[in-house]
């Protein structure tokens, strides 16, 4: 049997693991179909007198908010900014430390060590602060903005667990022999180092979701970010706040939404750390 | 240690420099103006404007302000906040106090349930009672934590009234109560806000520390324990628990940050008079001294976490200190 298929198998056995990324599944599905899906437009408002803030019914599955818009729609469209902005970012977080955490591996001593205590020195900035920052004083930034911003700040991590990996797999056979044969760096990084590094970029984009869903959700909450009257989860919490007690689905519905989410992400990504974990291989 | 020691400051001197240089950097180079925000209220006359700017140095290079700046906070001098009027060692030596009450009690309370659920899990390890708890710390880590803030609010402060639900102290009309009542009246005040914090942060310990405990149950010292037939309770608490606890103490340091940027979200949910609050509102001012000097209290605070944690290790661990 082959290692990919040994982790398939052994994810599989993993029944939350499996019940986590079938859950993923069905938001990116839910997310994808928002239009088709959605009872209403979640711009509209249809009265926003006489339907303002009414519980959930047949007809509005999770209740109006103060503008008589569909809560149920908004929660919809909503998916769409919370797991669009949560994997672009986390998938370019990654990239950028796998290909620091490589650099490192592979390069000179001098340029790994600089490298290095770059990544030291960021791990201990005030990241939420910065980007409270540069979002706030660079008003209507873009979402491609936010991703950014998130990106750039948040692949420390990862490159330090690349290149520990890196140094690893240096010193083994396979790559000894190899550099024997005259495979240059690139090569040898592409065809013999990546392939055995990508488990933990993998398992590092997976949980890495989780956390940037939560961060965005905060940022949305303070009025940054997506902006209203767009809908996302935390611009929705933010608008609820204020009627909890007349109308508390309005801020608990897109709530249990994140957790459900950062939930079904981090079962996920679990499941896959276990699947994929080298040292269960031999 | 002490070339260890030597490092950690000097990491921590840099960290705090290239983080009050960013933030320098991000404020002065941003678009719009301090002293125009809000002119939308009130007209402000251009020479007003200019002499505000000359004032506060605003009208010099930027190259320029950066150096009079560090000098200044060189010197414990954290500039005049534009907004308040005040110096702004005096506007954060007001909120600093609060912030850490906050941050303290959650940080405290984080690792006494953190640590409960971490041994309790890693003890009945594969049982149904692990599955359960293991549950809980996974919705405990999946929450954002502001939400979990207005949920806590929605039960226990608008539909129980046991707590109150904003602020840090109840206005009363009539003479100053005495101390003990005041202590009591911000320790109410306190609840909510401390057990947002704590409740998140403690999925956080509880994962980390079962992974700990479950490893340092396997490892041989606990075996040689049990043969020299000491007493289960004994070696969970004196033998694992003990060794399980260096990672734990690394990880309150790590916590730092993480409790200092939700002190921001939870503040806000619950009107806590806190730094969070005050960085949240000089951003949107464009209170130029005020987020700087947040910035560099925010590094100080980090680094002093993080150095603490060390010695924390050191002092928990054998085998550190003999390394």
């Amino acid at each position: 049997m082959s290692p990919l298929r040994r982790a398939w198998a052994r994810f599989r056995s993993h029944r939350l693991a499996v019940a986590g990324a079938a859950i993923v599944a069905a938001l990116a599905l839910a997310a994808l179909l928002a239009p088709l899906l959605a009872p209403a437009d979640p711009l509209a408002q249809p009265d926003p007198v006489a339907l303002q803030n009414r519980p959930p019914s047949a007809e509005h599955p999770l209740g109006t908010d103060r503008f008589s818009r569909d809560v149920a729609s908004r929660l919809l469209y909503g998916a769409r900014v919370s797991l669009g902005i949560g994997v672009a970012a986390a998938l370019l977080a990654v990239l950028i430390g796998a290909g620091i955490g490589l650099a490192a591996g592979l390069g000179t001593p001098a340029v790994d060590q600089m490298l290095m205590r770059g990544v030291d020195v960021a791990l201990a900035l005030p990241r939420v602060f910065l980007i409270l920052l540069a979002l706030a004083l660079w008003e209507d930034a873009p979402a491609g903005a936010v991703i950014g911003l998130i990106a750039v700040t948040g692949w420390f991590q990862t490159s330090r667990v690349v290149r520990a990996l890196v140094l690893r797999l240096r010193e083994s056979d396979f790559v000894q022999a190899a550099r024997a044969l005259g495979v240059g760096r690139w090569g040898l990084a592409q065809r013999h180092l990546l392939p055995h590094v990508a488990p933990a970029i993998i398992v590092s984009a997976t949980l890495d979701v989780g956390n940037i869903i939560l961060l965005e959700s905060g940022l949305s909450y303070l009025g940054l970010g997506v902006r209203a009257p767009a809908p996302s989860w935390g611009n929705m919490i933010l608008e609820g706040k204020d009627q909890l007690l007349s109308a508390p689905w309005v801020a608990v519905a897109p709530g249990l939404a994140l957790l459900l989410t950062v939930a079904a992400f981090n079962l996920a990504g679990d499941g896959l750390q276990d699947a994929l974990d080298p040292r269960r291989n031999r | 240690m002490p070339t260890y020691l030597v490092r950690r400051v000097v990491l921590a001197l840099v960290t705090t420099a290239a983080a009050v240089a960013l933030t320098f950097a991000l404020v002065h180079l941003a678009p719009g103006e301090p002293f125009v925000a809000g002119a939308e209220e009130r007209f402000v006359p251009p020479e007003t404007v200019a002499r505000l700017r000359e004032r506060f140095g605003l009208d010099r290079p930027l190259g320029a302000q950066f150096v009079r700046y560090v000098a200044n906070v060189a010197r414990g001098d954290l500039g005049e906040s534009f907004t308040r009027r005040r110096p702004v060692a005096a506007v954060l030596g007001e909120a600093l106090p609060n912030t850490l009450l906050l941050g303290g009690v959650a940080l405290l309370l984080s690792f006494a349930l953190g640590l409960g659920l971490g041994i309790a899990q890693a003890t009945r390890s594969g049982s149904w009672a692990d599955a359960a708890l293991s549950t809980l710390a996974l919705a405990l880590a999946s929450v954002p934590a502001f939400w979990l803030g207005l949920m806590l609010l929605l039960v226990f402060g608008e539909w129980l009234h046991w707590l109150p639900v904003a602020g840090m102290t109840d206005v009363v009309a009539g003479p100053a109560p005495g101390l003990a009542h005041r202590v009591l009246d911000v320790a109410r005040h306190l609840v909510l806000p401390a057990l947002t914090l704590a409740l998140v942060n403690a999925a956080a310990v509880a994962r980390f520390h079962r992974a700990a405990m479950l490893e340092a149950l396997g490892a041989d010292f606990v075996r040689a324990a049990r043969a020299r037939g000491l007493g289960e309770a004994r070696i969970l608490l004196a033998h694992a628990f003990r060794a399980a606890l260096a990672p734990a103490i690394t990880l309150a340091g790590l916590s730092v940050p993480a409790l200092l940027t939700g002190a921001v979200l939870v503040e806000s949910v619950f009107g806590w008079p806190g730094m969070g609050r005050v960085a949240y509102e000089a951003i949107f001012a464009r209170d130029y001294n005020v987020i700087t000097g947040v910035a560099v209290v925010t590094g100080v605070l980090v680094a002093l976490g993080n150095l603490l944690a060390d010695l924390g290790v050191a002092a928990a661990d054998p085998r550190v200190r003999r390394g």
